[in-house]
């Protein structure tokens, strides 16, 4: 019930921004806008989820922007400049990201590390070793590997919908938050994974072998910005190793509390941190769009709504609470 | 008389922990309080201190009505309370802590030489010789104690409160402190004391108060102190087991069902404890706080690791990892601090009931039907006749006694062989006792091994087949059912039958 009324919150958050900003802009509301948000928002929607696994089970996970740039810059990389096979760069690349949240999975729960410092390491490793990598050079597809990059590119036209069309990235998007969604809410596992940020003490008390829970979502995380770093770099086709995926982490984070996860641990909904994702886009879009606001300040925009939500989430509940006792 | 108490009234949810209390507290006089567990020493002590506020009655200082709204207050009354838990900064020098909070200083700038010298002064006086410079963290358990006097006494105090000095000390340290404590005695300075181990109050009290059930019972001069009568006056009634609802349960030789085998656990690492529990059979775990009966369960359960010793299952040895292990070999816990380590407060009823259960609702882990998870949860609500019996409200909303209930049955699904609760009524209304009670009796008839912890001497009695006594890490000794008494255990539990069996475990430990 909390995280329900979390989720209405950032919805009503959501609505409201667009509705201001088609009000202040005619380009927000045009066919090609919309399917770009919603290409956009559904990239970081992907690894918005993988952060909340890690923030349900009370961790912080800082490295996603670098592991995104890392596999991203390995894809093409590996493609272009070695010609290995995509048969096995791809799965190669994903794996790659599964063990990166092993390793900080087993940091955090066997060598009992704080999250905070493992991932903020690996953020700092990941990004040398993508730099490194590419001896910080462009690396892209160069009009190549149309096959693969139809992953993300394929539209699907909606008739009467002039120049509208759905993208495949929210397909995919779709599929991995129903995995999601099950995984958290219909399985064992998940129940169990919910149990240990709850109250790991009562959770272990209960048999729930919490340890196991903690290294699965970081080994989740990791794996789905290893996802998010590949979708991305089939999207824009080029990276530059020293700012892809900068930020990122910040941003999905962001998208996982605003959407109803507590960095507390325990809470958390699937929908709620698509519809935190769609905000994060369309606030970027909007201060594109409207003319006034300048675009070197959006971060501080950003953060500015993101604080703005959080007093008024703050505010609503205590006057819930209130109204409670006022009234037994 | 330095410090008056008069008729200290003091009420918390559901108990009356102070009922009309006085104490008197003089220079120069070393005052023992003793009481069972719960019998309102530590309530009375944060009242002399000013660490809560009483209900009704007054204090007096030097026979002035005083009103202490902080410890803050007390402690410039002179009224200085050592917690039993030490509150020293162990990131700070010994110095820094003793003058914490009142510092000489310049503006925002410590005057160091001063504070160097007071702390100094502080250090002799408290008997220990000591550079203010060193680190806390390196020191050991009984020299904090120590440090945490000299504090004390940097303060001006003149009446010292000590709840459980030792409990952490060794017998060298325990002696190096007594030393302390007469020397201070001598030189004028007032001594109020708590322990349970009455072979220190014999040494050190110049007088001796019992408190029962939150009321005065007597007091003792030193010349009347001897250890049978201050427990006779500390249990009071002396119940043998009303065997009420055991009386008719008896048991064929057979094998036990759990057997603990030579076990050690860290935090008593020089006792090993070797325990048999049949089928059916509900054995009391009896002892003083700290005589390690949650360390044992926990141990058996699997939460904390064994140092030594093996855990056998109707005869056969079982590796216990972890609680899982334990889980799925038939054992449950339901641990001492319910909101802590039993319940997710903030989910609902059902969701914590069926959590150690979940797994058999589902198939290759997905959740078969939420309608088995459904019904596993509304049974076991009827079952334990948890009230109200709604699945969907939030477990932190429902009663002490009702929380319990959920606690307990949320294993209930999973039908155990053993069960070990730690204090399964603490904090529980009297209805929901003699429920839990009856629970209690329905497992171990089901063929449950059933072993609970317990502080309440009523309970210990009233629901089991046999007591074994824990004193520091070991079992101090065992009474059937009819042997059981408040008095027998109450001796077993403060360390044996004369003060010399004390002294002699102490060291050899």
């Amino acid at each position: 019930m909390k995280s329900a009324r979390k989720i209405l919150g950032v919805f009503s958050l959501l609505v409201a921004t667009c509705i201001v900003t088609s009000a202040l802009t005619p380009y927000f509301l045009t066919a090609y806008n919309v399917e770009n948000l919603l290409r956009r928002t559904s990239l970081f929607g992907v690894i918005s989820i993988g952060a909340a696994f890690v923030i349900i089970v009370g961790g912080i996970d800082l490295s996603i922007g670098s592991v995104v740039a890392l596999v991203g810059c390995l894809l093409p990389w590996l493609l272009v400049e070695h010609g290995v096979p995509i048969w096995f760069a791809v799965p190669g690349v994903l794996l790659l990201g599964l063990v990166l949240g092993l390793c900080h999975g087993m940091l955090v729960q066997r060598v009992r590390l704080q999250p905070f410092i493992v991932t903020l390491c690996g953020l700092l490793i990941y990004r040398g070793l993508a730099r490194g990598i590419t001896g910080d050079q462009t690396v892209g597809f160069q009009n190549g590997y149309k096959g693969l990059r139809s992953i993300v590119k394929t539209r699907f036209e909606v008739p009467g919908l002039d120049g509208f069309a759905i993208p495949s990235t929210l397909l995919i998007l779709v599929v991995i938050a129903t995995l999601a969604i099950v995984f958290l809410r219909f399985t064992v596992w998940g129940r169990h994974l919910l149990a240990t940020g709850r109250n790991a003490s009562a959770a272990r008390h209960g048999g729930v072998r919490t340890d196991r829970y903690v290294v699965l979502a970081y080994v989740i995380c990791a794996g789905l910005a290893g996802l998010g770093g590949m979708l991305f770099i089939l999207d824009v086709g080029s990276a530059q190793p020293a700012d892809f995926g900068n930020f990122y982490e910040l941003f999905a984070i962001a998208a996982a509390v605003l959407g109803g996860c507590s960095l507390r641990g325990g809470e958390g909904s699937v929908i709620g941190v698509i519809i935190g994702a769609a905000l994060m886009q369309v606030l970027q879009n909007a201060i594109t769009l409207i003319d006034w606001i300048p675009d070197n300040i959006q971060y501080a925009v950003i953060g500015a709504v993101i604080i703005a939500g959080a007093v008024s989430d703050e505010g609503f509940r205590r006057f819930v609470l209130r109204r409670r006792a006022g009234s037994p | 008389m330095i410090l008056q108490a008069r008729n200290i009234v003091k009420r918390y949810p559901g108990v009356l922990a102070l009922d009309g209390v006085d104490l008197d507290v003089t220079a120069g006089e070393i005052v023992a309080v003793v009481g069972e567990n719960g019998a309102g020493k530590s309530t009375l002590m944060k009242i002399l201190a000013g660490d809560v506020a009483p209900d009704e009655g007054r204090l007096l200082v030097d026979g002035e009505a005083t009103r202490f709204g902080s410890p803050r207050e007390a402690i410039d009354a002179g009224v200085v309370l050592i917690h039993q838990e030490l509150s020293l900064a162990d990131n700070l020098d010994v110095g820094a802590n003793i003058l914490l909070g009142r510092e000489p200083r310049t503006g925002p700038f410590l005057r160091r030489a001063e504070a160097t010298s007071r702390a100094t002064a502080a250090l002799r006086a408290a008997g220990l010789d000591l550079e203010p410079s060193r680190s806390v963290a390196e020191l050991g358990m009984g020299t904090r104690q120590l440090v945490e006097i000299a504090k004390a006494l940097s303060t001006d105090a003149r009446v010292l409160i000590m709840d459980e000095p030792t409990s952490s000390l060794t017998a060298a340290e325990a002696d190096r402190l007594f030393e302390t404590i007469e020397r201070l005695r001598d030189e004028g300075t007032a001594i109020v004391y708590i322990s349970h181990r009455l072979g220190e109050i014999e040494r050190l009290a110049d007088r001796v108060v019992v408190l029962r059930d939150g009321r005065f019972v007597r007091s003792f001069e030193r010349a009347e102190v001897t250890r049978d009568r201050i427990v006779e006056s500390m249990v009071g009634r002396d119940l043998a087991a009303d065997a009420g609802l055991r009386a008719d349960v008896t048991f064929e030789s057979g094998p036990p069902r759990l057997e603990i085998r030579g076990l050690r656990t860290a935090r008593h690492p020089g006792h090993a404890v070797d325990l048999k529990v049949r089928p059916g059979e509900i054995v009391a775990l009896a002892g003083l706080v700290g005589a390690g009966r949650t360390e044992l369960l926990r141990a058996v359960f699997g939460i904390d690791p064994r140092t030594a010793g093996e855990i056998l299952l109707d005869g056969e040895a079982t590796r216990i990892g972890g609680p899982s292990d334990a889980a799925s070999a038939g054992i449950a816990l339901v641990p001492e601090d319910r909101k802590a380590d039993g319940l997710l407060l903030e989910e609902s009823i059902a969701e914590n009931l069926v959590l150690p259960g979940l797994a058999r609702t589902a198939t290759g882990g997905i959740i078969r039907r939420r309608s088995a998870e459904r019904g596993l949860a509304e049974t076991l609500l009827r079952r334990m006749g948890v009230r109200p019996a709604i699945p969907d409200l939030q477990a932190g909303g429902l009663s002490g006694g009702n929380q319990q209930k959920v606690a307990v049955g949320r294993w209930v699904g999973c039908e155990p062989n053993v069960f070990l609760l730690d204090e399964p009524t603490r904090g529980v209304d009297v209805g929901a006792k003699a429920e839990i009670h009856a629970l209690l009796d329905r497992l171990a008839r089901g063929g449950a091994a059933v072993i609970a912890a317990s502080s309440e001497m009523e309970e210990l009695l009233a629901v089991s087949d046999r007591v074994v006594v824990m004193h520091e890490g070991r079992i101090a000794g065992e009474l059937a059912r009819h042997e059981a008494t408040e008095s027998a255990i109450m001796r077993l539990a403060t360390g044996g039958v004369d003060s010399g069996d004390v002294r002699r475990s102490e060291t050899s430990s």
